[in-house]
C-alpha cells in the first residue's frame, strides 16, 4: 500500500515536472507545478511529517505559486495571446542534469546508511512548537525580523521610490 | 498512520471518479448542437469584450507578496499554537512579539499607500 502510494505520488511529481520544462503556455506550466508541488506533500504525508506537509501545501502550493500565476498574469505580451515558453538549450541541460544524477547515484551508493539509535525530534507541530518557544526562541524572532524587512523591501522595491 | 489517509484517498478518488462519470453520462445523454452564441464565454449575460488574457494591474503583485509574507507567519502560529497549553504566558510574551514586528511592516505598508486600492 505504502509502495503503491508512493510510486502513484513519484509519477504524479515527475510527470508534472516534465509537464512544468515542455508545456509551450506558461501558464499552463505554472498550473503543472502547483500539482507539483502538491504531490510532494503527499511524500510528506508518507514520511509521516504531518505538519511539513500542510506548510508545503501552503506556503509552496498556496503562496509561492499564486506569485509565478500573478507574474504571468502581469507580463506585457500576455496580451492577446499566450506566451510561449522556449528552451534554448534542451542539449546542455539534458548533460548538467545528467551529470548530477549520476554523481547523486555514486555518493547515495557510496554512502553506508547508519540507523539512528533514537528515533530523533517527532516532526509534529507540537514538538515543533515546544522547540521554537524553548530552544529556539532567537532564530524565531529572527524569522519575524526577517519577514518584516522582506515586507519592507517588496514595497519599497515594488513602488519604485 | 498512512491508513488515516487511505480515507483520504479514497475522498480523492471518489471525488475525481464522480466528476469523470458525471461528464461521461452528460456527453452520452445531451445533445450536441453548437453555434456561435452557444460558443461565446458567458459573462453574467452581459456580452464579453476583448480576451480574458489581459495584463493586469501591477498593484496586485504587491497584494501578492504582502500575503506570501503573512503567509509565511501564519505557518509559525501552527505550532505555537499546538504547543500553547504547556508553555503559558512565555509563549504567549514570545508570540507577541513576534507578531508586533510584523504589525511594523503592515503599519509600513499601510502609511506607503501599499494597501490603497487603485
Amino acid at each position: 500500500m505504502f509502495d503503491l502510494a508512493f510510486y502513484i505520488l513519484a509519477v504524479l511529481i515527475l510527470g508534472s515536472a516534465l509537464m512544468v520544462v515542455t508545456l509551450r503556455n506558461i501558464f499552463h506550466c505554472a498550473l503543472f507545478l502547483v500539482l507539483c508541488m502538491f504531490s510532494i506533500a503527499g511524500i510528506y504525508i508518507l514520511l509521516e511529517a504531518e505538519f511539513i506537509a500542510a506548510v508545503q501545501v501552503l506556503i509552496y502550493v498556496g503562496a509561492v505559486t499564486i506569485l509565478m500565476i500573478f507574474a504571468v498574469m502581469l507580463t506585457h505580451q500576455l496580451t492577446g495571446k499566450t506566451i510561449r515558453q522556449v528552451n534554448d538549450q534542451p542539449i546542455a541541460a539534458l548533460f548538467i542534469i545528467s551529470s548530477l544524477l549520476v554523481l547523486t547515484l555514486l555518493a547515495l551508493s557510496k554512502t553506508t546508511w547508519e540507523v539512528a539509535s533514537s528515533s530523533g525530534v517527532s516532526p509534529s507541530a507540537t514538538e515543533l512548537g515546544r522547540a521554537l518557544m524553548t530552544v529556539y526562541v532567537l532564530p524565531f524572532e529572527v524569522v519575524s525580523v526577517v519577514l518584516l524587512v522582506a515586507l519592507v523591501g517588496a514595497i519599497v522595491i515594488s513602488r519604485g521610490d | 498512520m498512512p491508513s488515516d489517509y487511505a480515507y483520504v484517498g479514497l475522498f480523492l478518488i471518489f471525488g475525481v471518479a464522480f466528476v469523470l462519470i458525471t461528464f461521461f453520462f452528460a456527453r452520452l445523454l445531451r445533445p450536441s448542437r453548437p453555434n456561435p452564441i452557444k460558443n461565446r464565454s458567458y459573462e453574467c449575460g452581459e456580452t464579453a469584450v476583448g480576451s480574458a488574457w489581459v495584463q493586469y494591474n501591477v498593484s496586485y503583485y504587491i497584494y501578492a507578496l504582502i500575503f506570501v509574507i503573512f503567509d509565511v507567519e501564519l505557518v509559525f502560529l501552527f505550532p505555537w499554537a499546538a504547543a500553547y497549553r504547556s508553555l503559558g504566558l512565555f509563549a504567549f510574551v514570545e508570540m507577541f512579539i513576534f507578531i508586533m514586528i510584523l504589525v511594523f511592516g503592515l503599519a509600513y505598508a499601510w502609511r506607503k499607500g501599499a494597501l490603497k486600492w487603485v
